[in-house]
């Protein structure tokens, strides 16, 4: 037995399997046990804040399983209009993703093949920048003394300042704007894998090109509609910075409620559960887009 | 006339509405005046405060040499995941593995950071390490996140690249390790390469992660400049930004026209 768990290690295989098997175990599957764990235990003032949810005492194994944070999630209203929120907030920011993005990335993949590289540099530069500067640019356009406001009262389309900034007009901006290139990167890699002669057999045969394109490009760009989608919509569920800096009182999501319980309140046992809460809602997505991954990784296996 | 296509007027808006916030930016980071917005006249005098200010160049060093170390260790960790995933056959020990290295592309960042605190937490409880918070702890938190993006890019790579020299490698009697580091890293190594800077720049750009996984002595470039950010806009940020653009904007134009020359040559070949 040992003599063959020697052999096995001894083999590169293994190593090559077990290295970042083991890290990735103890550094990704492991801390969400612990979460777990501590969703279930109640707050205390301590260092680390929260009660030990088992006591072993007088031979005898105590756990104690405090559902108290799900209770207070489930019954204050603050919490299940930050999930909506944050929900809402997410599905429509995908859609004008998509909506923005679908044309952007058509139009690269339908570019002559020496351009297409320079037009692909071009959506996905912004994006290697700072995050929070490029959000940080917007709080200078949007606000009340600011670019766009200043713009509209030159041109006399309004008498006076809008409010753009904190509200979730200009969350909706950010978002859009920062996740944008996520949209159009696996939009573009299965549009340009798309076979243009079957657009030019369509069009022999009489389809008009809107008829095509609801019946043959959108159809075979499934799977990249799906992962861009995947790769906007999870992110923004628990985004914290966009609605912290361009978002108003009324901007309620999850992200930032999360972050306010564990900074501010120092209650780690709900900033647990809300994690555990927000997992749960996104298993379905998070699900969808590994299918989608694993099978662009093993392609050709 | 050729006739405007939808799409391709769809790019340019959508290009314009990716960098005009960029050049707002740029133009605004040589106003002599303090308001963000009102132009006082040209000035470069937000750079000079910029860098008088010890806590952004503190800041500076700590997150370039995070994203150094960081991106090193993606590197390894990542290709390795990628070469199980594109060459091993399928087993069990395959398939959670490429659950866990594909879930932290998508994986709210906010549950990410508070899930590796926690764990260091019971960690020092436990075995008393780490003592406390600070790079060590968010070097094992960004080479994790990143190792994801790397896996994705090296195994593209590795997909189609041509077997056959492998093989043959194998057939005439080289080991595996020596196969593996004599054909195969040469050959993906450009996937490295940007796997590499992928990295640095993800590792560079974190700020909800390192919030939640940094401790005192470990204050990272974005953990500043959020700070600073939530007060309001400042001059000396958009001089930062200004930098920051500049720099990313270079990098990518060189790797472009190098990658760009090589083609040509082989083209020529």
């Amino acid at each position: 037995m040992i003599k063959n768990m020697l052999y096995a290690l001894s083999k590169g295989r293994t190593w090559t399997l077990g290295v970042p098997y083991v890290w990735l175990f103890l550094f990704f599957a492991v801390p969400f046990l612990i979460v777990l764990k501590i969703s279930f235990s109640s707050a205390a003032i301590a260092i680390p804040p929260y009660e030990a949810i088992y006591e072993y005492a007088d031979e005898s194994l105590q756990i104690l399983l405090n559902m108290g944070n799900y209770l207070l999630i489930f019954e204050d209203s603050l919490y299940i209009d930050a999930y909506i929120g944050s929900l809402k907030m997410a599905f429509f920011s995908t859609i004008a993703c998509l909506l923005i993005g679908f044309p952007m990335a058509y139009a690269i993949a339908r570019a002559p093949k020496s351009s297409q590289g320079v037009l692909l540099l071009l959506v996905m530069l912004p994006s290697w920048t700072s995050f929070l500067i490029r959000v940080y640019a917007w709080m200078g356009i949007l606000s009340n003394n600011g670019l766009l406001n200043n713009f509209l009262l030159w041109v006399g389309a309004i008498s006076e300042p809008l409010q753009m900034l904190n509200t979730n007009f200009a969350v909706y901006v950010g978002i859009v704007y920062t996740y944008l290139p996520f949209m159009i990167l696996p939009l573009y890699s299965t549009l340009v894998k798309l076979d243009g002669s079957l657009l030019e057999a369509a069009a022999d045969l009489g389809s008009r090109s809107l008829n095509t394109f609801w019946k043959i490009t959108l159809p075979l760009s499934k799977g990249g509609i799906i992962a861009g989608s995947m790769l906007v919509f999870i992110p923004v569920v628990g985004e914290f910075v966009i609605p912290e800096l361009l978002g108003g009182p009324d901007s309620l999501m999850i992200g930032k409620v999360l972050w306010q319980e564990f900074f501010n309140n120092r209650d780690w046992p709900v900033a647990a559960s809300l994690a555990m809460i927000m997992l749960a809602l996104l298993i379905v997505p998070i699900t969808l887009f590994h299918r989608y991954q694993s099978r662009e990784m093993e392609k050709g296996l | 006339m050729k006739k405007l296509k939808f799409s391709s007027v769809m790019l340019w808006v959508g290009l314009a509405f990716l960098y005009i916030p960029m050049a707002i930016l740029v133009f605004y980071s040589f106003n002599a005046s303090k308001l963000v917005t009102v132009w006082g006249g040209f000035s470069a005098k937000w750079y000079g405060e910029l860098f008088k200010d010890q806590q952004i160049l503190d800041a500076v060093g700590t997150s370039l040499t995070l994203a150094f170390f960081s991106a090193t260790t993606a590197v390894v960790l990542g290709a390795m995941a990628a070469f199980v995933m594109t060459r091993f056959r399928h087993s069990f020990a395959k398939l959670t593995l490429s659950n866990m290295i594909t879930a932290p592309l998508v994986m709210p960042e906010v549950i990410t950071g508070l899930s590796l605190m926690l764990l260091f937490v019971a960690m020092s409880d436990l075995l008393g390490w780490p003592k406390e918070r600070g790079m060590v702890t968010v070097w094992i938190a960004h080479s994790t996140f990143c190792a994801a993006y790397v896996a994705v890019v090296v195994s593209a790579r590795l997909r189609e690249l041509d077997r056959s020299i492998e093989e043959a490698a194998l057939d005439l009697g080289a080991k595996p390790l020596k196969t593996f580091m004599l054909i195969t890293v040469p050959m993906i190594s450009p996937s490295l390469i940007a796997g590499w800077f992928l990295s640095f720049s993800l590792s560079l750009d974190d700020l909800v992660i390192a919030s939640f996984v940094s401790g005192p002595g470990a204050t990272t470039l974005p953990m500043v400049v959020f700070s600073s950010v939530r007060l309001g806009v400042s001059p000396k940020i958009n001089a930062l930004a200004t930098i920051i653009i500049l720099a990313v904007s270079l990098i990518a134009l060189l790797s472009w026209y190098l990658t760009r020359r090589k083609e040509k040559r082989a083209k020529m070949i």
